[in-house]
């Protein structure tokens, strides 16, 4: 469970977001969305508790495992020892993980379906390979909350879908709480119960997916046409949020 | 408790083969070291004068030769071992912990705040406690300096690690020309000098200890953190986020390279760029993962240092002073990493 009450930040003088709200139960997947520069990073940096917000308070109930944004590493580690470390909240100071910490790590990674992945070295994967062994890396945390910092980003469509398919899985699997920021308004259609609409730093807007990812709100939030187009996908009938750019 | 998961890689295969090859070279290198220099001792010699210790031998060699090997060149080899496998520590860890390859205990000002703390300490005292003391006080201190220079927004930056290094060493050794302005010369200024170039020339076993002791115990608190200076060395905020201790282990392992680099700089004076190129380089043969990184480091940085002192003690009439050997080739070596890294984008993490 993740309540947010009040939460506001502020860079210098100006405010980045204020008055922010909303309580994402257990079990539930959120979405945010809104132009770069509304304080969607910082929002979840607030939350996982990298950031101190000026005002309001953030609750949480169980271990946050976070994927942030940015996944470069300075040292071309092996990817078992990358996602062992997501087990360092386990491992007392002075000590290293055990036998028990390397199987987390491994059954992680074959759940993920990269179990083949563990002798490879992380900076010569792909973007979508690198993305997979922070999910990983989050998930042998064993959190209960998941935040996710624009995870389909820089991700050509298959990978996008391979990422999609996967959170989808694990959140039903695990009844993970999700919260992820998101610059295509389809993949929150496609995962999310609630959406967070973070229209500038006095306006949010919070509510169900199906009604807040409508032409009109998604055009005021980006400026842009948006068209929602009922489709037709192995037999269901699906929304496609489609932008119109002139 | 890792190791067992991992023995059956190839990876953990190649790894006995590096120890065994490394430990090898290690002991080849001290019982070539113990044989030469000006009085020349045949290496059977040195191994039946060790053994002579432990077993019952009939001596086939001279008494003068047991006493250069034992104790002239014993204390030094060992002192020279110590000293760079601490620096190869010191250094592996702090590349880790400022997740950049490119520092060393000379770069982030340690040496020099210790080189002022020990100059000071000759000034003032006898004493080698004391030069140990100031010199872990001020390498803290001006490591401190570097530190609070070059970190913004919870990173430092390598562009900004070095000139703050820079302008930190610039600082500390204006302080150390005082101290050699002020200091009297026929007595303390020539000590100072020498002991400021590095040298193992003044090596006993009672020095040995007083190096060994800090070394080995600032090198056991890495090693147990090892795990923990891996995911420090994936940035403050994805540590922080994964449960880490951020400030508290960050501390730890510096107090811990403050201690070793102190001990190794008051028993040796100022030995430079071992700290930066060895763990460099020992991280070409085992990878990143500090579990390894760290006791390789260690032997490759003895093996090192065993051999520039045999060049220093054994190529010329004359004693050269160690560190400028080790900055004759650690300086270019670094302009080269440097080089290197700059390519590879370094520079702007």
């Amino acid at each position: 469970m993740i309540r947010v009450e009040n939460a506001a930040f502020r860079f210098r003088e100006d405010w980045v977001f204020r008055g922010v709200n909303f309580t994402l139960e257990r079990g539930q997947t959120a979405a945010i969305l809104g132009p770069n520069g509304r304080g969607k990073t910082t929002l979840l940096k607030s939350i996982v508790g990298l950031l101190k917000l000026a005002e309001g308070r953030v609750e949480t109930h169980g271990r946050i495992g976070y994927v942030a944004q940015k996944n470069d590493m300075s040292f071309s580690y092996r990817v078992l020892d990358i996602v062992v470390m997501g087990r360092a909240a386990h491992v007392g100071m002075f000590r290293t993980p055990g036998i028990e910490d390397y199987q987390i790590a491994r059954l992680t990674l074959d759940r993920l379906g990269i179990g083949g992945f563990a002798d490879r070295i992380y900076t010569q994967l792909s973007g979508g390979e690198r993305q997979l062994v922070m999910i990983a890396r989050a998930l042998a945390s064993e959190c209960e909350i998941l935040i996710l910092d624009e995870p389909t980003s820089a991700l050509d469509f298959s990978n996008q879908a391979l990422i999609l398919g996967i959170l989808g899985r694990i959140v039903s699997e695990d009844g993970l709480t999700v919260l992820m920021t998101t610059h295509v308004p389809q993949h929150a259609q496609h995962l999310a119960d609630t959406v967070l609409l973070m229209h500038g730093p006095e306006r949010q807007d919070w509510g169900l997916a199906h009604e807040m990812l409508t032409e009109a709100r998604l055009e005021a939030l980006y400026g842009v046409p948006v068209k929602a187009l009922e489709v037709e996908n192995h037999g269901r009938t699906e929304t496609a949020l489609v932008p119109l750019f002139s | 408790m890792s190791l067992v998961d991992e023995t059956s890689t190839p990876a953990a295969k190649r790894r006995l083969g590096l120890w065994t090859t490394l430990l090898s070279l290690l002991a080849a290198s001290v019982l070539f070291s113990l044989g030469i220099g000006r009085f020349g001792v045949s290496v059977s010699n040195v191994v039946s004068i060790l053994l002579g210790n432990v077993l019952p031998l009939e001596p086939t060699w001279q008494p003068v030769e047991e006493r250069v090997v034992e104790l002239i060149r014993m204390p030094r080899i060992l002192i020279a071992g110590l000293a760079g496998a601490g620096l190869a520590v010191a250094g592996a860890a702090l590349q880790g912990v400022f997740r950049n390859p490119l520092v060393g205990p000379q770069i982030i000002g340690v040496s020099s705040g210790a080189a002022f703390g020990g100059a000071f300490a000759i000034l003032v005292s006898e004493s080698q406690v004391l030069l140990i003391g100031f010199a872990f006080g001020f390498g803290m201190l001006a490591m401190l300096v570097v530190y609070g220079i070059s970190r913004q927004q919870g990173r430092a930056s390598i562009l900004m690690l070095v000139l703050a290094g820079i302008v930190t060493s610039a600082f500390f050794s204006a302080l150390v020309s005082i101290t050699k302005f002020v200091a009297d010369p026929d007595d303390k200024l020539p000590a100072i000098v020498f002991w400021l170039m590095g040298s193992f020339a003044s090596a006993s076993y009672d020095k040995a200890l007083l190096i060994g002791l800090p070394v080995a115990l600032g090198s056991l608190v890495v090693y147990l953190m090892r795990f923990q200076i891996n995911v420090l060395s994936l940035g403050d905020e994805e540590a922080q986020s994964l449960g880490l201790k951020v400030e508290r282990t960050r501390w730890i392992v510096l107090i811990a390279v403050a201690l070793i680099s102190a001990a190794v700089v008051a028993a040796a004076g100022i030995v430079g760029w071992v700290g930066l190129v060895i763990p460099h380089f020992a991280r070409m043969l085992t990878g990143p993962d500090h579990k390894v990184l760290i006791p390789a480091a260690a032997l490759i940085g003895a093996i090192y240092l065993i051999h520039v002192d045999n060049v220093a003690r054994a190529s010329i009439a004359a004693e050269i002073p160690v560190g400028i050997i080790t900055a004759l080739l650690g300086a270019p070596v670094f302009a080269y990493l440097l080089r290197r890294a700059a390519n590879k984008g370094w520079s702007s993490e």
